[in-house]
């Protein structure tokens, strides 16, 4: 094994390493990072909601947007699916369906980048209980 | 490459160990890998997350969801449920005593909600046994930038300003002890790493370093650039198996990338840390008893001075630390002093941990900021007392220390508040006492600890604790007199002043507080010969209510010894002279007809 042999040797090694426990720290703290959550049921899996997650993982750590991407159950937006929540923070969770690549793409550049709605937005027809 | 999307932590700590976390582990690899998702998520082990009462806990992430008292049988469920479909098992999350909710998220627990985390910052994070885990953590970083930007000088200055005091009892300035072992010439001095911890009830040194060693191991180096050492040794007892195999491997993997061992990252400093094992005794926690256990003579303390700074550890200028302080160092260097000094109270500075124990409902681990008050410890953080009891004391300090009582409940806690209300900080252990502790029993039990744990070398410790205790015992059996009382009072105030060292000079100290705060208990065991708690045998009897009893016969047939007799179907009676009231019938009544007097 290669021995460290200055304080920025150290600190390389320590940007390279870094990506290792990423997931853990974003995740003690998700409220300040970009929280992404892909429905993973039964019907989101068949429609290639697997696709979407890990281009979505690779996509946002290519272009360097810091975020927490989840998988969840069917949010019941089977007729859409493969379908994902996006929550910006401080902002409301917006749902977008039927993301595929090219889809999940053009939320990344305009959605998450630009703060710039696109197509295909489900609006959120429940409260939830925390509202109540 | 694998690329992961989930990280299960698992904690690997002693306690979560013993309700078989190592084959929740297994079990959770094995069903993920059955589900071809090795390459998906990683499950790893961790050091403790503090909450060992509901242990063991399985925390997930990225979505921050804290399992609680998970069992191998729940592997395959977590991985079913949770790892695919992205349902949380809710049986397993958390319950909030206060209003029987769920809660996944650890912030959100009343257990986690006070706490910062300095020493403990990377326990239950990190896998303590891969040093790569705890480089990406910032580990060495401050190594590296003292031996690169930095004096000793300058350094200790900024450990000095940071006003960090020892955490393991005394609470002396730690930068204020570097500077004097400093300042002292010798071609050879020593870092010491102080790991006897010895309290009852705390674990907090263990914990420390079965989750983060690596921080220990930096901060000592640190320390040894400071004072002109360039070895290291750690004084563990030989009790913390675990915590000795960490410490072994993260000392081996440091030496391969060239963090310990000669010229360290190419600044010309050398420094290397051996292991020294301990055999247990209380007294060894005590400098001078720890540096001549080391030698290899009797584990018994001498007079200071000279002090371990000016001639220790093979009459070298040797510095001595504890666990816990060494693990704040970095984070100060790196964070800066100032940043430090601004958590905590006026002379306090920082953070401390505390093990809670007791009839405590949130048993665990805790790491608070100086100042926080005992009634957010004890009632917020530490979730009340067990089955809704009445509090009444908590002993800090171990056997050294003393007891607070409710009064106490809103004074900040630190190192100067805690003995000016006659107890002291201690390394940290919390035992918190209910309505049905007796107090008398309690200071019985730190004497009996302190009679055992006594090294025997000097007089007041050996046969005056001895005396203590007898006296103790004489109460709780209901023979002692008001005489009885002054003699002890005097007694302890003997001892404190004569013995040796630390351990004798402080073994009064539960006897003295509780006639201070609880001299009517006293009273009672004297006077009445009761004992208010009902737990001193001696001065309990057990009656049965003819009223009540319909004479079942359970009690009867139930008592080991016989002491109950009467006809079927009529009230029975105990007799008290051949009762040895092990509380059997008591426990067989239907009918509540048996009481305590």
């Amino acid at each position: 094994m290669a021995k460290i042999k200055s304080l920025d040797d150290l600190r390389k090694m320590k940007d390279n390493l870094q990506s290792k426990i990423n997931l853990r720290e974003k995740g003690e703290d998700p409220s300040s990072h970009v929280q992404i959550k892909v429905a993973m049921a039964t019907c989101g899996i068949a429609s290639g909601a697997k696709t979407v997650m890990e281009f979505m993982m690779e996509e946002l750590e290519k272009r360097g947007i810091d975020s927490v991407i989840t998988q969840t159950g069917c949010m019941g937006y089977c007729y859409a699916e493969p379908t994902i929540e996006v929550t910006m923070p401080g902002k409301e969770p917006v749902v977008f369906g039927y993301v595929d690549t090219k889809k999940a793409d053009e939320i990344i550049e305009k959605y998450i980048k630009n703060n710039e709605l696109v197509d295909g937005i489900i609006p959120m027809n429940y409260e939830t209980i925390d509202k109540k | 490459m694998a690329k992961y999307k989930m990280h299960l932590l698992v904690c690997g700590g002693t306690g979560c160990r013993a309700s078989a976390s190592d084959s929740i582990i297994e079990k959770l690899k094995s069903e993920i890998t059955a589900k071809g998702l090795q390459d998906e998520v990683q499950v790893i082990m961790t050091g403790c997350f503090g909450f060992c009462e509901k242990g063991p806990i399985v925390k997930v992430l990225p979505d921050n969801t804290f399992y609680t008292q998970v069992k191998p049988e729940d592997a395959a469920e977590i991985v079913a449920e949770h790892v695919i479909k992205g349902r949380k098992v809710q049986r397993l999350l958390y319950v909030d005593p206060k209003n029987q909710e769920h809660i996944s998220d650890s912030k959100h627990m009343g257990f986690y909600r006070k706490q910062i985390r300095i020493a403990l910052r990377n326990c239950g994070f990190i896998n303590p046994e891969n040093i790569d885990e705890a480089i990406a953590r910032e580990a060495y970083q401050a190594l590296g930038k003292v031996l690169g930007e930095y004096t000793p000088a300058a350094t200790i200055d900024i450990i000095k300003k940071s006003g960090l005091r020892g955490r393991g009892g005394g609470g002396f300035p730690t930068g204020l002890k570097w500077e004097i072992a400093s300042k002292n010439k010798a071609d050879q001095k020593y870092v010491v790493c102080n790991a006897d911890e010895g309290d009852p009830g705390a674990f907090m040194d263990r914990s420390v370093l079965e989750g983060d060693p690596h921080t220990v191991l930096e901060a000592m180096a640190i320390c040894g650039y400071c004072i002109g050492a360039t070895q290291g040794l750690i004084y563990i007892r030989a009790e913390y198996p675990l915590a000795i195999k960490r410490l072994k491997i993260a000392i081996e993997q440091a030496h391969e990338y060239g963090l310990l061992g000669k010229n360290i990252m190419g600044s010309g400093f050398d420094f290397d840390i051996t292991l020294r094992y301990g055999a247990g005794a209380f007294v060894c926690g005590e400098e001078t008893a720890l540096i001549h256990s080391m030698e290899g003579l009797r584990g018994e303390p001498t007079n200071k001075p000279p002090f371990p700074a000016e001639s220790g550890y093979l009459n070298k200028p040797t510095n001595v630390n504890n666990v816990e302080t060494f693990a704040s160092v970095p984070v100060i260097i790196l964070k800066g002093a100032d940043w430090f000094s601004s958590i905590g109270t006026e002379k306090s500075k920082g953070t401390k941990v505390f093990a809670l124990a007791g009839k405590i409902n949130n048993v665990g681990l805790i790491e608070v900021p100086m100042g926080t008050t005992l009634r957010e410890v004890v009632f917020e953080i530490g979730g009340g007392i067990k089955n809704g009891k009445k509090f009444k004391a908590v002993q800090t300090g171990g056997p050294s220390g003393g007891c607070l009582t409710e009064k106490h409940l809103d004074t900040p806690i630190d190192f100067d508040n805690l003995i000016a209300v006659g107890s002291m900080m201690g390394s940290g252990g919390m035992i918190v006492m209910d309505e049905d502790d007796c107090m008398v029993s309690v200071a019985k039990f730190f004497l009996d600890f302190t009679v055992e744990e006594s090294c025997g070398k000097c007089a007041p410790c050996r046969i005056g604790n001895k005396r203590l205790y007898e006296l103790l015992d004489k109460i709780t059996k209901g023979e002692g007199t008001m005489e009885d009382l002054d003699r002890l009072q005097n007694l302890c105030k003997v001892v404190k002043d004569t013995a040796l060292c630390g351990l004798g000079q402080t073994s009064p100290n539960p006897i003295l507080s509780t006639m201070d705060n609880f001299y009517n208990e006293y009273l009672a065991h004297v006077n009445d010969k009761k004992c208010p708690a009902g737990q001193c045998k001696s001065l309990m009897q057990y009656v049965i209510d003819p009223e009540a009893c319909v004479g079942c016969t359970a009690c009867a047939r139930n008592c080991p010894v016989n002491a109950i007799s009467g006809e079927r179907k009529k009230p029975h009676l105990i007799d008290t002279a051949i009762c040895i009231k092990c509380g059997a019938c008591i426990e067989k009544c239907k009918f509540n007809a048996i009481s305590i007097k």
